[in-house]
């Protein structure tokens, strides 16, 4: 029995180099296994099917000038670097139409919450930092945060991983109020109804301790906006219970929809001056102007649109205008609208009066769509009021009842 | 036969002799192998005959019972459980005879024999008689037959697991042991045989610690035994300390300011093994609460099993003067010389693990010391004091250090290039080293390094990098946590400007003539490898660069021919360093889209000089390389299909290599890499690969750590292939089957073995879930209803034995929803049927591990359709 050794590691790093390079390899052909054992078993399934957030590739590669870039997933677009990435990100955030008027069924299909006044941004944590992009795709802040792979640290699982949140950051008290979620832990949830992805919000988030107060491996804190069923109740609570953050609206999310980029009508906004302080747009100093102003794209035949999918038409500028004016197509323009107004007819576009002031201000991405104009116009003439949606979530539900009445009887 | 003569003549200096008797040996034990052990043993015991035949004798014995390899012990134990009862009677008889001879040699072999067949018989249940006969000795006078007793009985607890002994014998070895060492007893040989036998015996004393007047016994005679006039007898009683201390740590309370004296006594005044043994306590405790405390923080409900009684907290004022006082013992040259280890090295490690128990509370203690000394005249004083502030900067808050490092950083800068003494610069570039480690980070904190004395640093460990090897080996340890510190910054670093001067000192380090010295070579790729890494986009270029240059070093040293031993072993050393340089670029390159064309247009001549060094035998080369080729594979996708077939060549005969396993494992790992990369255009290699992978499963001799990758890679390749694995299913499945087997129950089994099997079952089930995935939405997915059943019943199983890790429960549920997904209907009723489909699947549904309950949620949904369907 010889005397027992008791010599322990002097002046050298725990690990070799090529020990980490040996476990780094194990790491990636694990993630690598497990990124394909995850493919595979969502190939056949329609629920968990890991789905690309840009449309599928159905078109043909004319019209579709960056196929790889649009044939990306979130997994994939965790590799783009910089710029690609910003383009990528700018087109991925999903964005409400304004209500212009109450959909069907609200107070069954639909969630209410009252929408966090702020900087509306993607937050991205992979690889032990946490990015968040403005809706331009620019980055707003890198930290460390204790989302999933947020943050350089031992405990927060692989470093890989990969979680997506839709978020609005609210500067009066430094915090990022989450919306929605888009991806977690290389799970896209963006297949997922709202409903789930809610649920998924609710129980994931706080795990994490993203919710925590800030710390040195968790710069900002990360909260939940509570989000209520649209039943007169939960309508009420979203309208008036008091929050913690500054509100700029109320945004309706339709329970079944599915995470979608650009504009969607499964996501609708709504204001009023006492749940927001800019209901009515304003111009570059901030003033109300006397008439309303839009912003719509020229095209190439001369006609104004709206930036929706397929565009609106609202009017036509003649060529020799535009050749005087020295316009291009693709241009974006501002008008005012006069006293002829907006003129409907079964809901669509008849006519409006439109006055030329010039071009809009470069830092415009694009033309307001139909439903801002028309949200704008209403405001300015005959708003939607709260009375009204309340009003309409109540008596849906004496309509249910009704119906109910009719089937036990029959 | 005459065993003697032949005996001796197996030791004799003539070749010839030498081997003739070895050849009569083996024909005697292959002929009569009962015969063979008894007459050896009667050799053994027999006190005319000559030392040298009866030490060898039991060394052949000892031999015959017990080998370092797994599966040739295993088959010794068989040989032994199997033969003749009479012949055994007669060779253990002979044993035991032997502990009362008067010959030291002899008894000591027989000591050892005797442990040999206790740790196979003993578990199962023979030789009943053996601890009660050994024990009778103990109180035979005469004092060398006590001493062998002693001596076997420490032997015996080293072979048996304390479960094979009953308690009622476990307090009499124990009495007999503690008795052996108290002071009364006169013989120092008897109270060091009893010493080190308590050493091994102190894993059997579980029940005897609960016990406060056993516990308070043996503590007190221990700490009496540290006392003792013989050397060798104290450094054995302070090893049962250490080893108290980590076995019994939650009972040391009552003791801990004893202790505390013994060893401080012992430290300040002892001879070196023995203040070594005493410092090796403190740091034990440190070892103990610092894991204890990590538990803390991981358990929220805060009741782990064993409180923590901050012994080093409260020692704290006592403890850090201590072994502050150590450091000031060093060596002269210990830098140079790898195998030391001495006071102030051990004294400054345990500071360093203090550190880390305590944090903030060690600070104010030390910083005097550091202040006092870091610059006197003498450099003892100055390698102290800056080894001192070294070893603190890892626990204590980066609040609390950042101001202390930044007030420091300028003189440790200028003493690193001016000091006179290379022992004082090494120590001080490894604590430039240490405050990058932990201070320096882009993402938060105070930040130690600025705009202002960021050019200073580098320009200061370029310098440094042209000193001494041991000098130069540390400046470039420090140069890898600068770059480290910058890993997450963002796309602009503040080394950018300097990348290039970095870059190019390294290669020039590289190439020192003295480069093999004190691993600086070693160092330097290890830190140009991190400075690549940590390299922001903005420089690709010259990563790209840099690709050229290492490929080009690789074929220069290719080419090196007609080297010394020493020469091939270093220049097979070199392989491996740009080997894994190369593996580095790649992955870098390879990470961006913009940069991966680099590694595309390079590939040829990459896998060309691959090629070549799969040529050289080395094992770390092979390694290396092997792992720089999945990294390319995974980067190249299914264009890499065109290197397979040379390529194959190389793989199937690293798969082969059981000899260096490491090689044969990480090429297991490389063949995953290859099917993810190539998907269906592996089918032409898999013949060859599958044979592969079952023969090594089927080989008792390939180190047990590469068997679980192996399942898993049966995996890959059937996700790969699709339903074209349908011809090697019988035989994958039948390998699975008689696995999962084996597999599905730890009983019996130390903690050890348990993860292991872990391990096993979750390549197994790795292997199940990609056979599924593989043949999912195929014609044939019939063909795995039959093995249906057996595979839940293995699920089942394991999860009544409540010891799947998270892991393995996380792959186990997803191989549940596989299985319910790919055979949907068919399996409605069987999975209904079985255990797992209810309450494991609850159970995983309400972890709180996210990756288990994911994959629970996909199984319920699975099954939820195989159900309805």
């Amino acid at each position: 029995m010889a005397p027992h050794d008791v010599r322990r590691p002097f002046k050298r790093p725990a690990i070799s180099d090529q020990e980490r390079r040996r476990q780094h390899s194990l790491l990636r052909q694990a993630q690598n296994r497990r990124d394909a054992q995850h493919h595979a078993r969502c190939l056949a399934s329609t629920v968990l099917s890991l789905p690309t957030l840009a449309p599928e590739p159905e078109s043909s590669p004319s019209e579709n000038p960056e196929p790889w870039q649009e044939n990306l997933d979130v997994l994939g677009a965790s590799k783009l670097k910089a710029a690609e990435a910003r383009k990528w990100f700018a087109k991925q955030l999903m964005h409400p139409e304004w209500m212009i008027d109450i959909p069907n069924n609200l107070s069954q299909d639909w969630f209410v919450f009252s929408r966090p006044s702020g900087k509306r941004c993607f937050v991205v944590s992979c690889n032990g930092t946490t990015i968040s992009r403005l809706r331009n795709g620019s980055i707003l802040h890198r930290f460390p945060s204790a989302l999933p792979a947020g943050a350089r640290k031992k405990d927060s699982g692989p470093s890989q991983t990969y979680s997506i949140l839709d978020c609005i950051f609210h500067e009066g008290d430094q915090t990022y109020y989450v919306i929605d979620m888009v991806c977690w832990r290389d799970y896209s949830l963006s297949d997922c109804t709202a409903e789930f992805r809610f649920f998924w919000l609710n129980s994931k988030l706080a795990e994490t301790g993203a919710c925590d107060l800030p710390s040195r491996y968790h710069k900002y804190r990360f909260s939940l906006v509570p989000v209520y069923s649209c039943d007169s109740n939960g309508l009420y609570a979203a309208y008036s219970a008091p929050v913690p953050y500054v509100k700029d609206g109320l945004l309706f999310y339709n329970k079944h929809a599915h995470y979608q980029a650009g504009i969607t009508p499964l996501a609708l906004v709504w204001k009023d001056e006492n749940c927001s302080q800019y209901v009515m747009d304003t111009d570059s100093k901030g003033q109300v102007p006397n008439q309303q102003q839009v912003v719509l794209e020229l095209q190439d035949d001369g006609k104004l649109t709206t930036s929706d999918d397929p565009p609106v038409v609202f009017g036509c500028l003649d060529g020799s205008f535009i050749q005087q004016s020295g316009l291009q197509s693709g241009c974006l323009l501002r008008f005012s609208i006069g006293e002829g107004g907006i003129v409907l007819m079964d809901g669509k576009l008849e006519k409006a009066d439109l006055h030329y002031l010039g071009k809009a201000n470069r830092a415009r991405a694009s033309a307001d769509s139909f439903s801002k104009v028309m949200f704008q116009y209403s405001v300015r003439h005959s708003p939607l009021r709260i009375d009204g949606l309340l009003e309409s979530v109540s008596i849906s539900v004496d309509e249910e009842n009704k119906a109910c009445d009719i089937e036990m009887d029959g | 036969m005459e065993v003697t003569q032949v005996l001796l003549n197996a030791q004799s200096i003539d070749g010839n002799v030498r081997k003739h008797a070895e050849d009569s040996l083996r024909q005697f034990q292959e002929q009569n192998l009962p015969g063979f052990l008894v007459s050896l043993s009667g050799e053994l015991a027999s006190e005319d005959k000559p030392v040298d035949s009866r030490k060898l004798a039991g060394l052949i014995l000892k031999n015959a019972l017990d080998a370092k390899d797994e599966s040739r012990k295993q088959e010794l134990v068989q040989r032994w459980l199997s033969l003749d009862p009479v012949a055994k009677t007669q060779v253990k008889s002979c044993l035991l005879q032997t502990l009362s001879s008067l010959v030291t040699e002899a008894r000591s072999t027989a000591t050892q024999v005797i442990a040999k067949v206790a740790g196979i018989e003993l578990p199962q249940k023979q030789w009943p008689e053996l601890i009660g006969s050994l024990l009778s000795n103990i109180h035979q006078v005469p004092t060398h037959v006590k001493q062998a007793t002693l001596e076997t009985l420490g032997y015996l607890c080293e072979e048996v697991s304390p479960q094979v002994v009953d308690q009622d014998q476990v307090n009499k070895i124990l009495t007999a042991v503690v008795q052996g060492m108290n002071a009364s007893e006169g013989n120092n040989d008897v109270r060091l045989a009893a010493t080190r036998a308590l050493y091994n015996a102190l894993g059997f004393a579980q029940v005897n610690f609960r016990n406060d007047m056993e516990r308070d016994y043996i503590m007190r005679v221990v700490c009496e035994t540290t006392m003792s006039p013989e050397v060798k007898i104290r450094q054995a009683a302070f090893e049962c300390l250490v080893s108290i201390a980590a076995m019994y740590y939650e009972k040391l309370a009552p003791y801990i300011q004893d202790i505390y004296n013994i060893t401080a006594k012992a430290v300040r005044g002892d001879e070196e093994p023995v203040a070594l043994q005493a410092i090796e306590f403190w740091s034990t405790i440190c070892d103990e609460e610092t894991d204890i405390l990590e538990e803390y923080i991981g358990d929220s409900n805060g009741d782990s099993d064993v409180p923590c009684f901050y012994f080093i907290k409260q020692a704290l004022p006592a403890l850090v003067p201590l072994l502050l006082e150590t450091l000031l013992k060093q060596e002269e040259d210990q830098d140079l010389d790898e195998g030391a280890w001495n006071i102030a090295m051990a004294g400054g490690t345990c500071l360093g693990l203090a550190a880390r128990t305590v944090g903030d509370d060690i600070v104010p203690l030390v910083m005097p010391f550091i202040e006092e000394n870091i610059t006197k005249p003498d450099w003892r004083q100055r390698e102290a004091a800056s080894y001192a502030f070294g070893s603190i900067l890892e626990g204590p808050s980066p609040d609390k250090l950042a101001p202390l490092v930044n007030h420091a950083l300028p003189f440790m800068l200028s003493a690193l290039v001016k000091d006179p003494n290379n022992h004082v610069k090494d120590t001080t570039a490894w604590t430039l080293g240490r405050m990058f480690e932990f201070l320096h980070s882009s993402i938060v904190g105070t930040p130690i390094i600025n705009e202002g004395n960021c050019q200073q640093i580098i320009t200061v460990l370029l310098q440094s990098m042209k000193d001494v090897p041991n000098v130069a080996e540390k400046a470039c340890g420090a140069l890898y946590f600068l770059a480290q510190g910058y890993e997450d910054v963002g796309p602009t670093s503040p080394i950018t400007p300097f990348f290039q001067q970095i870059v190019q000192s390294l290669l020039t380090v590289t190439r020192r003539e003295d480069a093999t010295e004190s691993r600086l070579r070693t160092a330097a790729y290890e830190t140009l490898n991190e400075v690549v890494r940590c390299s922001t986009e903005e420089i690709t270029h010259l990563v790209v660069q840099l690709v050229t240059v290492i490929m080009m070093e690789l074929h220069k040293c290719l080419e090196t021919q007609n080297l010394s031993s020493d020469g091939k072993e270093k220049r097979s050393e070199l392989i491996g360093l740009l080997c894994g340089c190369l593996q580095v670029l790649i992955q870098k390159l390879g990470s961006l889209e913009s940069t991966k064309y680099v590694v595309l247009q390079f590939s040829d001549q990459i896998m060309g000089l691959f090629f070549r060094v799969f040529a050289c035998r080395n094992a770390t080369a092979h390694e290396e390389a092997m792992l720089a080729i999945g990294a390319l594979a995974y980067v190249m996708g299914p264009d890499f299909a065109k290197y397979m077939p040379e390529f194959y060549k190389f793989m199937e005969m690293d798969l082969q290599n059981f000899e260096e396993y490491q090689v044969c494992a990480v090429t297991v790992g490389v063949v995953g890499d290859i099917c993810r990369a190539l998907e269906d255009k592996i089918l032409p290699y898999c013949d060859g690969i599958m044979t592969q992978l079952l023969k090594n499963l089927a080989n008792d001799n390939l180190d047990r750590s590469v068997k679980p990758p192996l399942f898993s890679c049966i995996g890959d390749i059937a996700l790969a292939i699709g339903d074209n694995f349908n011809k090697y299913l019988m035989y994958a499945m039948n390998t699975l089957q008689l696995a999962a087997e084996m597999y599905a129950h730890t009983a019996g089994f130390d903690d050890e073995m348990t993860e292991y099997i872990n391990t096993l079952r979750n390549g197994i089930l790795e292997a199940y879930s990609g056979i599924f995935q593989g043949f999912k939405n195929s014609s044939k997915t019939q063909l795995l209803i039959p093995y249906a059943p057996h595979i839940l019943q293995f699920l089942d199983s394991i999860y009544m034995e409540k010891d799947m890790d998270e892991v393995v429960m996380k792959t186990a549920i997803g191989v549940l929803g596989d299985l319910a997904d790919t055979l949907g209907s068919n399996a409605g009723s069987l999975i209904q049927q079985s255990l797992s489909s209810r309450e494991f699947l609850n159970e995983c549904l309400t972890s709180e591990d996210h990756l288990i309950k994911e994959s629970a949620e996909w199984a319920k949904l699975a099954i939820t359709r195989a159900i309805s369907v």
